[in-house]
């Protein structure tokens, strides 16, 4: 009973902290069909930069927070105007390469500017202790990243499916070229998807620094995750996005502590298993 | 411009379509390194093992249109199987150690092609690194027979026709690698050019067409991925007879992910290109790389946005690409 409580958690944890990281990469490969690798390295670009301000600037955490998804999303704007803009469109494979090719520079650079240490993104007071169940006790980080994945998945049911945003980013999801002869501006919309997105990936990197450390290969070791949970979810699907970051949390999460010795055998096995099964993901739109 | 100097031209370009010019300059620049880098002949054979790899990856993603990040499940495959017959069934006659990694690559082949083509695009490309995680999984786990994390030890290579001696400086494995990558590529060049390449070079251009026509691109691909993991298979036993380990490293996502950079740095769909990007890249990383592993990585990244951006067809296809125009604006 112990066991199948932490289990539960620890899967409900690393399942929300998937979800804030991977939802970004959902909605821009439904939105803008690109197979974004180097999307992993946005979120440790985030867990650096909070990091840094919360460790060597001795800035408050919330505020670390605010200043790593405003810096990453100052750091993806010049990149997507300038390399993504130029491979929207075209093949997998050069998809593939280009964000692969992102992906290895960010490292490179993080190196060279970080060092190759692990970093510790240091809690306040408030989410670093555990709460008492009288039979057993929770760290409240963990509580505090379930929270904030689910006020994550609110506001971006809410604004995709209430404000009229929403309602152009669907129109461009479906059918580009219709919505923007009807008056969207498409180029706004992928502009404002890929900030938004790019935020969220810098957010889960830093709320989850605990649970995926940061250090330079970051980017290359999770890159295959998050592609993974977008790939079993469906692409632009937020409620197929969470299912599947829940199901693949706990699949892992019970793998490591039944059968750590397998490493992640039986993660890509259901991986496999599940693609096969769905290959347009579990709740895709794409076709 | 082809009717001025008439059979001669004719007679080149039927050479150079049959890859005659490419398996000269395979053997030229095969002596050139022998004897120009005598102290480097273990990188050298490191090139011309992974130039397989690089091969067989061409075949299904250059030829077939099937986009892959799990490639090197296949190699890993003719590596362990070649390593496993020497350490644990005493068979260490290298020929058969080629043919038994041949068929190990193969096999993987099969199977990861059964289970990469049921998908398209995003599925696709999972389901092939998918492949490759399980795999380097289960190489580990299974430590008894591929030695795990520590790699396969304890794999001694006889003497070729027990005549040639695998000596201390890789000679011999060396010029067994060579006189391996010229037949393969003889025969791929073969393969390329039969009915049986058309057919999968309309599966990339159009597979729908082709199923029109009556032919089954799934059955295509399925065939290629064989001989894909065929080939591979053997860059994998070269690499294992000729460094006597096998590391898990050569069933990982790295492996697979920088295969396909060089695929692409030479030039996708072109057997030349192949092995030039292999050639580039390996060169450019061992004097990089000595310097400052991270340092290579960025510059690895700057490449490929470079090559994307700039290059779209590789080194070799833009080469191509360039020396037509100058031709034709000379004969214009």
């Amino acid at each position: 009973m112990q066991t199948v409580l932490s289990i539960g958690i620890d899967a409900l944890a690393y399942g929300m902290i998937l979800f804030v990281i991977s939802i970004g990469l959902s909605v821009t490969m439904g939105l803008m069909r690109v197979v974004n690798l180097a999307h992993g390295a946005f979120a440790m670009i985030g867990g650096y930069l909070a990091s840094y301000a919360a460790r060597d600037l001795g800035l408050h955490y919330g505020l670390a927070v605010l200043l790593a998804v405003v810096g990453t999303i100052a750091i993806a704007i010049p990149v997507e105007r300038f390399l993504y803009r130029r491979i929207y469109g075209a093949s997998e494979l050069t998809q593939v390469l280009m964000t692969i090719g992102i992906t290895f520079c960010v490292i490179g650079i993080a190196n060279f500017v970080f060092g190759p240490t692990l970093k510790t993104v240091p809690l306040p007071p408030s989410l670093s202790g555990s709460v008492d169940l009288g039979f057993r006790s929770i760290a409240i980080h963990r509580l505090f990243a379930i929270g904030a994945g689910l006020v994550v998945a609110f506001a971006l049911w809410f604004l995709i499916e209430r404000t009229s945003f929403g309602i152009r980013i669907r129109a461009a999801v479906d059918n580009a070229a219709m919505a923007a002869a009807l008056g969207v501006r498409t180029e706004i919309v992928y502009a404002i998807s890929f900030a938004v997105a790019i935020g969220l990936a810098a957010l889960g990197g830093v709320l989850g620094a605990e649970l995926l450390p940061v250090e330079p290969y970051y980017a290359l070791r999770y890159m295959v995750t998050f592609l993974v949970v977008v790939s079993i979810g469906g692409a632009g699907s937020i409620s197929g996005a969470l299912v599947a970051c829940l199901l693949l949390g706990a699949i892992d999460t019970t793998g490591r502590y039944l059968a750590p010795e397998y490493g992640e055998f039986f993660f890509y096995l259901a991986v496999i298993v599940i693609v096969t099964l769905f290959p347009r993901g579990l709740m895709g739109r794409l076709k | 411009m082809r009717t001025q100097d008439g059979s001669s031209r004719g007679l080149v370009q039927a050479l150079a379509d049959r890859g005659i010019f490419g398996i000269l300059i395979i053997i030229l620049v095969g002596i050139a390194g022998y004897y120009l880098l005598p102290n480097n002949l273990a990188l050298l054979t490191r090139i011309t093992a992974t130039a397989l790899l690089v091969l067989s990856i061409d075949l299904v993603t250059g030829y077939c249109g099937v986009a892959t990040l799990g490639h090197a499940a296949l190699f890993g495959a003719g590596a362990y199987g070649a390593g496993i017959a020497s350490a644990h069934f005493g068979i260490n006659e290298p020929i058969s150690m080629t043919l038994i990694g041949a068929a190990a690559g193969a096999l993987a082949g099969l199977i990861s092609g059964f289970v990469i083509l049921r998908a398209h695009g995003l599925a696709q490309l999972v389901l092939s690194i998918a492949v490759v995680h399980l795999a380097h999984e289960a190489a580990n786990k299974a430590s008894g027979w591929t030695g795990g994390s520590d790699g396969l030890s304890g794999i001694a290579p006889g003497a070729i026709f027990g005549v040639f001696e695998f000596d201390l400086w890789g000679r011999t494995a060396y010029v067994y690698g060579i006189v391996l990558l010229v037949l393969v590529f003889a025969l791929l060049k073969i393969l390329v050019r039969s009915p049986f390449g058309m057919l999968a070079r309309g599966v990339r251009e159009d597979s729908l067409r082709i199923a029109a026509m009556g032919a089954s691109a799934h059955s295509v691909q399925m065939r290629m991925y064989v001989i894909s993991g065929i080939v591979a298979g053997i860059g994998g036993a070269l690499s294992a007879i000729s460094t006597q380990v096998v590391g898990l490293d050569s069933l990982s996502f790295t492996l697979s992910a920088q295969s396909l950079v060089m695929l692409v740095l030479g030039g996708v769909g072109s057997l030349y290109g192949a092995i030039i990007g292999t050639v580039v890249f390996m060169f450019f990383e061992d004097t990089v790389s000595a310097a400052n592993p991270f340092h290579w990585l960025t510059i690895v990244g700057a490449l490929l946005i470079l090559v994307v951006l700039f290059a779209p067809k590789g080194l070799y296809g833009s080469a191509i690409a360039l020396s037509s125009r100058l031709t034709r604006r000379k004969s214009a």
